[in-house]
């Protein structure tokens, strides 16, 4: 019988898919970029939504609520996985209303107007069975996977508006929408081609400031690769600073690879432009107040090697893998969907995720 | 004029033009240098007339006074050109600081008969005081009130790596001294192409013949330590660099028809100029050889050879003494009233005199704990590091690019410092401006501490212009056994940059502490004019 294996099949997939998780977050293995998981993440939920049992939308939301809680509490750090869960059940959430046939826009936020005329929170159940729903939720599912592929190219191809020639840019470790932006700057284009030159800072004790600076170089961009500690000897000739990073936090700040608030604050001392590329799905409805759940740490033998000896056990050492930018620091940023001041992502967040979702 | 019986070189219009070189035949090269400068000055209205009031008496001027960077090198050859007036350090009270015309070459050699003269003719200069100070210095324009200085330096050598008539003029220097010179490694990044930038992998001695003629071999030795790094560290080197020459000094006897104070000072000229060729001298290492200079040369020429000697030891005894152990143990007295107990202290690379301050301070039994930071490639703060827990004090260790994780918990900041500068910027190991930066953001006292002879002449806005560039192939690393950056000399649009110093603006400091007291960063040229008047 078809039922049971697909179910085991599924099962199977997503425990593959936890475990890949739990092991990706330690630093050690090949980085996987956030948008491959991003994209594994909302596959494997299409396939929840295609193969496991729901009658009801709110089955479904049950369903994949847990199966959330599961995957975000494999690898904490890893946000996109939690922003995507959050992205599906929106879209369920949408499908739904527009089944039952009312607009979107009534079951949107929670006014202080509903508030008070309707006497109390309106409990939606999400029972009513609708047979289309299915086919319409993964119809959904598909479009956020084609947005999902075309992040990179819709970020890169905004970056001719902001750079121009003789630039001196400076970035930090290793993204890969930020590689992906400056070689699309750099790119022959009919005659013309645009002259800049990009400053890395190599980030250690990981160094991916090294890969990304032989990938641009062979890109046939101009590139110094300089130690983190001369990131602000550097900064008075540099014009503007671009960088990547892992999450976007509800308040516009960022949670970026550690020394990325050593730049930031650096560029705001030259009054250099902070510009941060992050494509819809790094947008978390986190907020940096959660100390204990904000830095992750990896394992200190990246700073001080077992070689050192003894001195080892009588020191602490740490290395953290985050760090928390402020939003007052960042002058922009770049997604998929244009430019934002970093004012605007709680209005960005409230259109991608339901309120009731923030808490998986 | 007094002649001090030494063979004058060419004859009268040497004496004329005051450009010759002491006991040394001419070259045909410096024959026509000399040409060339003679006409030069021909066109110069004033000079002529400086020329006729300085026959009749010439100034003391002081050793290396232009650069106190520490270039005595430099001084030679690179300011053909712009006809520009070294800096004029007041001397003691009864000498008249003085613009002088500036000698088109060897000026250190011209210096050292100048000083001879001088000594005979002190009474006549006196006379001629009051005309010389009226002369406006000929080429830059200075400010000239009868105190202050005409402070136009001559651009040292070290930072002129991208002048190619500066780096001929300095390969016949040094071929005239017999010390090889050092060739540039790998791709210089374009902002700084007017450094130098050498390579460590082979040692020195590998890489140039050094004749052992010329050089001592305490010196020789003293440079491989230099380049290698094995000796590194503003108060090392300056200490180092004491001690060869004393061990020079100890080995120098006077050749005939010589005199000790000029000759040992010509004997030392190519040492400085190996030293610098084997990594660029420090702010110390230059106040330090000014010092040694300004000794030798005022010793009297009735001095017995072995009083002499002994007499120069013992200053140079005096000098270590002075301005390092003792600084060190007053600033670190002051220091201790800045700890308290319960506090968590921040501290940079490997300073010897913020190390020092903490032993003091935990012997005194203040309780608290260290927090170093480290950063690559140099990693110096691992050295720091096992030093303090050797003495028991608790310590954190991360890496720079962790210090706004971990500034919430610091209190205090102590920085270390290669040099200060006039205009009051802390001139100290890369990534010090970075930490003071962070430090200001969250509200933490930086506190710098330097020694009083590090405080140098010099001015510096920004990193770029005169800086060191250590070797670019420290930066690579093998992690996990992928090399990135192996082949970067194949990649034609790839540079590796690794920046040894950089300044950090009087904003970013709360205080200083030097051995004269705890004052704040803008008061540095008040403590050199203090210190000079003092000399």
């Amino acid at each position: 019988m078809p039922g049971p294996d697909k179910e085991t099949e599924l099962t199977e997939r997503i425990e593959a898919f936890l475990s890949d998780l739990k092991r990706g977050g330690s630093g050690t293995g090949p980085l996987r970029g956030s948008a491959e998981t991003a994209r594994e993440t909302t596959a494997l939920l299409r396939r929840i939504t295609a193969q496991a049992r729901w009658s009801s939308a709110g089955d479904l939301m049950e369903i994949i609520r847990k199966e959330g809680r599961r995957m975000t509490a494999a690898q904490p750090s890893e946000t996109t996985v939690g922003n995507m869960i959050r992205r599906v059940l929106k879209i369920i959430r949408e499908e739904y209303a527009r089944s039952r046939g009312s607009s979107e826009e009534t079951d949107q936020q929670e006014s202080l107007h509903k508030l008070l005329t309707s006497g109390g929170l309106s409990e939606e159940n999400f029972r009513q069975h609708f047979a289309a729903l299915k086919a319409n939720v993964i119809e959904a599912i598909n479009e956020l996977l084609t947005e999902l592929e075309g992040t990179t190219d819709n970020i890169a191809m905004q970056a001719l508006e902001h750079i121009h020639s003789n630039e001196v840019i400076m970035t930090i470790g290793r993204s890969r929408t930020v590689e992906a932006f400056l070689e699309d700057a750099a790119r022959k284009r009919g005659d013309m081609k645009r002259k800049f030159h990009v400053i890395v800072a190599e980030c250690a004790p990981f160094c991916q400031g090294h890969e990304m600076a032989t990938s641009l170089s062979k890109a046939g961009i101009e590139t110094t690769v300089i130690a983190d500690a001369a990131i602000f000897a550097v900064m008075s000739r540099v014009n503007k600073v671009i960088i990547g990073t892992q999450t976007v936090l509800a308040n516009g700040g960022l949670r970026a690879v550690n020394g990325t608030h050593t730049l930031a604050l650096a560029a705001k001392h030259h009054s250099t432009p902070l510009i941060v590329c992050a494509p819809m799905f790094k947008l978390s409805p986190q907020f940096p107040n959660e100390e204990d759940t904000f830095h992750k740490f990896v394992s200190p033998h990246e700073v001080l090697p077992f070689t050192e000896g003894e001195i080892l056990s009588k020191v602490n050492v740490h290395c953290p893998v985050f760090d928390y930018v402020p939003p007052e620091l960042i002058t922009l940023y770049i997604s998929n969907i244009g430019g934002h001041a970093p004012s605007y992502i709680y209005r960005l967040m409230s259109e991608l995720y339901h309120p009731e979702d923030h808490e998986l | 004029m007094a002649d001090s019986g030494d063979t004058e070189g060419a004859g009268k219009n040497d004496e004329i033009e005051r450009a010759k070189t002491e006991g040394k035949e001419l070259t045909k090269e410096e024959k026509q240098r000399l040409r060339k400068e003679k006409k030069q000055q021909k066109k110069n209205k004033e000079k002529k007339e400086e020329k006729a009031s300085q026959e009749g008496g010439k100034e003391k001027k002081h050793v290396s006074s232009e650069s106190p960077a520490s270039q005595p090198t430099t001084q030679t050859q690179t300011q053909k050109a712009p006809s520009a007036v070294p800096a004029q350090v007041p001397v003691p009270a009864s000498e008249t600081p003085a613009p002088a015309e500036k000698p088109a070459k060897s000026k250190a050699e011209l210096k050292a008969e100048r000083r001879a003269r001088q000594e005979a003719e002190r009474s006549s200069k006196q006379g001629k005081k009051g005309e010389a100070s009226q002369q406006a210095a000929t080429g830059k324009p200075k400010a000239p009130p009868s105190e202050l200085q005409p402070v136009v330096k001559r651009l040292p050598e070290h930072v002129q790596a991208d002048n190619p008539e500066v780096l001929k003029k300095l390969a016949k220097k040094l071929e005239r001294q017999q010390i090889p010179l050092r060739s540039d490694y790998g791709y210089k990044v374009s902002l700084f192409s007017h450094l130098h930038q050498y390579s460590r992998k082979a040692p020195l001695t590998q890489q140039l013949g050094i004749p052992s003629t010329v050089i001592h071999p305490a010196i020789v030795r003293l440079g491989l330590q230099y380049s290698q790094g094995i000796v590194a560290g503003s108060n090392a080197r300056s200490v180092a660099l004491l001690h060869a020459f004393k061990q020079v000094i100890r080995d120098y006897s006077t050749p005939p028809n010589e005199e000790l104070s000029r000759d040992l000072v010509n004997k030392l000229k190519p040492y400085i100029s190996f030293l610098n060729q084997c990594r660029p001298l420090s702010a110390s290492m230059g106040n330090a050889i000014k010092y040694i200079k300004k000794e030798i040369s005022n010793i009297s020429s009735q001095c017995k050879e072995e009083d002499a000697k002994s007499k120069l030891l013992n200053c140079i005894d005096c000098y270590i003494n002075e301005k390092i152990t003792l600084a060190a143990k007053a600033i670190a007295k002051y220091s201790i009233e800045k700890i308290s107990d319960g506090d968590v202290i921040l501290v940079y690379g490997c300073s010897s005199l913020v190390n020092h301050i903490l032993y003091e301070a935990f012997e005194k039994d203040r309780k608290f704990r260290v927090i170093v930071v480290d950063s690559r490639p140099r990693l110096e703060g691992r050295e720091a590091l096992r030093r303090l827990v050797q003495r028991g004090i608790s310590c954190t260790y991360v890496l720079i690019s962790a210090v706004s994780y971990i500034l919430p918990e610091v209190s205090k900041v102590f920085l270390g410092a290669h040099a200060l500068l006039a205009n009051g910027y802390v001139m100290s190991r890369v990534g010090t401006s970075q930490i003071a930066l962070v430090a200001k953001a969250f509200n933490v006292p930086v506190l710098v501490c330097c020694e009083t002879y590090k405080f140098c002449d010099r001015v510096q806005t920004d990193s770029f212009v005169s800086n060191e560039l250590d070797d670019p192939d420290d930066l690579i690393v093998t992690r996990n056994g992928k090399t990135q950056l192996e082949h970067w000399q194949q990649v034609p649009s790839l540079g590796l940059l690794n920046l040894v110093y950089d300044v950090t603006p009087p904003d970013f400091v709360d205080l200083v502490i030097t051995d004269l007291g705890m004052i704040p960063c803008t008061s540095v040229p008040v403590v050199l004019r203090v210190k000079n008047v003092d000399q």
